[in-house]
């Protein structure tokens, strides 16, 4: 291994590939911080100028930085603008945005750097270390237990209710489901719940939704109620940008266990940086003390650190089943490998020993990228975070008009246009009766992949049997039944703590 | 009825035409060899369909009382009067217009008119800034997303061709 690591060392480590790596890093931050282009659709437009490089090492080295890059900028417009590109950012928005809004933005945006580059560089440490014995592991994983791992994905969102709100939540999981199932699905090449119109046949753009339910109403809740964005006003000054020893303190066994839980489930194929970030977010706010659990969707740094950082750590461990066994786990992954390919390359458990030196030469660029982006992105925050005092007249249009963009590149469809002001009213008027949105969201992204792993159980199984014949599919429900009914049971101790207490309708 | 459970009733009428459709009309739709697998494309969502019908009758009876300050929407209920609804109503109007405008106007037309109008709607009124402004920012996304990122968007109206 150490004879890799010095191979790897001293690839990555050229002038031209450090080079690559800043080049990387910086395109990838920019083009990030645009809503509707996430690391996925980045790293597609830049491999052709990675293919154009010839050398793979070089190429990768530069997909790694972009990516790296477009995670961190996809991380910026989640907490400035509430606008979360990425599935993987969305709980970044939950705790970052209102932290924005309290004139701490420079502060949160600094915590989402140094969560990003912990996770990062402990994935890539575990990368090293596990990536041949996890290989084995994540085969072990059929549909069934997809599924299940996905159940308990949405049962945890009731970690995201407040008290009184389960059922609530559960509801908006349940819509976001709904609306999952609208389109052709990958099982059945049939139309369904379309209403006869075409441009519901491919589904609703996650895009589209992710803007309507986050940022369209943050904008109209602007111009609705002008005291509120002179209440966010920061003055022009970027307060806290530094964050005390005492937060650090707070905020490092969060970045520990949330490196290790969200790598270990980006190891996992299809899993991926989005349940990372949500379960990471709801472990952690499961496992703070009581008081700490009330600022959690206010502004909490434990709830911006644990999503940052399992987020990174998850796209890491993303990596494992890429370059053992020629698995991309997710999208992003699948266009690596489509770029290695491209680059005559074949990922599989042959490359560590056919070619070691692009094996060591991307694990290696990952810590460069890490540190590259923390260095860069550091100084630049404050300047970053000065989007937030542009007077509102202008700020308005222009969130109004990347949100717009955001569902436009993605589909060139301009109906997509109209349906993303649809559900911005919708999800307006949710946010007015008090009813969470990023369960809807979850829903609806976690939906199809759900529905693929349980039809495919069925199929296997004949039957639902599945689900008490496999012992780990077995043990996940359960786990999920617990997540569900955990909060009921705190939520009726705590009124019968309350008793007395008149709760008006 | 609180405005919450107004919503949970109207949920429950979209979960029951849903339903209806998953249960009903959906299978009618099947090819006779999909008949035999045990897992149809009704099977899913009718699981989720009566989910949802329970859940959101829950919420319409009343079960799960919300506790007072669970808040954490931000709306301040007091002012609600207040609120400038006129604005956002002619903002939304706008997007409408912009997402029906954009392919025929072209992108340039489309979305400098969308800025500078967006801004005029909040009470912007120094147009020797926001003209500039607008007019230069449309042109700098313009240029990045179609020639650095190579996606097509038509920048003049549909007469003056691609």
């Amino acid at each position: 291994m150490l004879e890799g690591i010095m191979i790897g060392l001293s690839t990555a480590f050229s002038l031209q590939n450090l080079l690559f790596v800043i080049a990387g890093c910086l395109i990838g931050t920019f083009i990030g911080m645009l809503p509707g282009l996430g690391p996925m659709s980045i790293i597609a437009i830049m491999i052709p100028v990675a293919i154009t490089l010839g050398d793979p090492a070089t190429a990768l080295i530069l997909l790694a930085g972009v990516y790296y890059g477009a995670i961190f900028g996809g991380s910026t417009s989640s907490i400035l603008l509430n606008a979360p590109g990425v599935a993987g950012t969305v709980a970044t928005s939950f705790d970052g945005y209102p932290m924005a809004q309290q004139g701490k933005a420079g502060k949160a945006l600094t915590i989402a750097a140094i969560a990003s580059f912990a996770g990062g560089t402990i994935g890539a440490i575990l990368l090293m270390i596990f990536a041949p014995m996890l290989s084995s592991v994540a085969l072990l994983f059929h549909s069934a237990e997809y599924f299940a791992l996905m159940v308990v994905g949405l049962s945890a969102i009731a970690a995201f209710a407040g008290t009184g709100q389960v059922m609530k939540a559960i509801l908006m999981t349940l819509l976001g489901l709904m609306a999952a199932t609208i389109g052709e699905g990958a099982q059945f090449n049939m139309p369904r719940f379309t209403m006869g119109l075409m441009d519901l046949q491919s589904g609703i753009g996650f895009i589209t939704l992710a803007m309507a339910m986050f940022a369209l109403p943050e904008a109209l809740f602007l111009v609705m109620n002008p005291s509120r964005s002179k209440a966010d006003k920061t003055d022009g000054e970027i307060k806290d940008l530094r964050i005390t020893r005492e937060e650090a303190k707070q905020i490092a066994p969060v970045v520990g266990r949330q490196s290790l839980q969200g790598f270990f489930i980006g190891v996992l194929p299809g899993a991926g940086a989005t349940i990372a970030s949500f379960l990471g977010y709801a472990v952690e706010r499961n496992i703070a003390p009581e008081k700490e659990q009330k600022e959690f969707g206010k502004g909490s740094i434990k709830g911006l650190a644990a999503p940052e950082t399992a987020n990174n750590a998850a796209c890491t461990g993303s990596f494992v089943p890429l370059l053992t066994l020629g698995i991309p786990g997710s999208g992003t992954t699948a266009i690596l490998l489509g770029a290695l390919i491209a680059l005559n390359v074949t990922p599989g458990p042959r490359l560590m020993v056919d070619s070691p030196e692009i094996f060591w030469a991307v694990i290696i660029s990952m810590y460069i990228g890490n540190v590259i982006l923390l260095v860069l992105n550091l100084p630049l925050i404050p300047y970053i975070a000065k989007i937030l005092t542009i007077p509102r007249n202008y700020l308005i249009p222009f969130i109004l008009f990347f949100t717009l963009m955001g569902a436009y590149i993605g589909q060139n469809n301009a109906t997509e246009l109209l349906m993303l002001v649809g559900f911005g009213i919708v999800a307006t008027i949710l946010r007015f009766a008090d009813y969470p949105l990023a369960p809807l969201l979850i829903g609806f992204i976690l939906g199809r992949m759900m529905e693929d792993n349980f039809s495919r159980s069925m199929n296997l199984y004949d039957g639902p049997s599945f689900l008490w014949e496999r012992p780990m599919t077995l043990g996940l429900l359960i786990i999920a039944a617990l997540l569900i009914f955990l909060p009921s049971y705190r939520a009726r101790r705590a009124k019968l703590r309350e008793a007395g207490v008149a709760d008006g309708d | 009825m609180t405005l919450d459970r107004w919503i949970a009733l109207v949920i429950l009428v979209v979960a029951c035409i849903y339903g209806y459709a998953a249960f009903f009309t959906m299978d009618g739709l099947l090819p006779p060899i999909m008949r035999n697998t045990p897992v149809w494309p009704s099977t899913f969502p009718k699981v989720i369909a009566v989910g949802a019908i329970i859940v959101s009758f829950v919420i319409v009876i009343g079960l799960e009382k919300s506790v007072k300050g669970s808040d954490a929407s931000g709306i301040d209920y007091k002012k609600l009067l207040d609120y400038n609804y006129g604005q956002t109503l002619a903002l939304l109007g706008l997007m409408i217009a912009y997402a029906l405008l954009l392919r025929p106007a072209g992108f340039i037309a489309a979305t400098s008119g969308f800025l500078i109008l967006g801004s005029v709607i909040l009470g912007e009124r120094k147009f020797l800034w926001l003209v500039p402004i607008a007019i230069a920012a449309t042109f700098g996304v313009w240029y990045l997303v179609q020639e650095v990122l190579g996606i097509f968007l038509r920048p003049w109206p549909f007469f003056l061709g691609t």
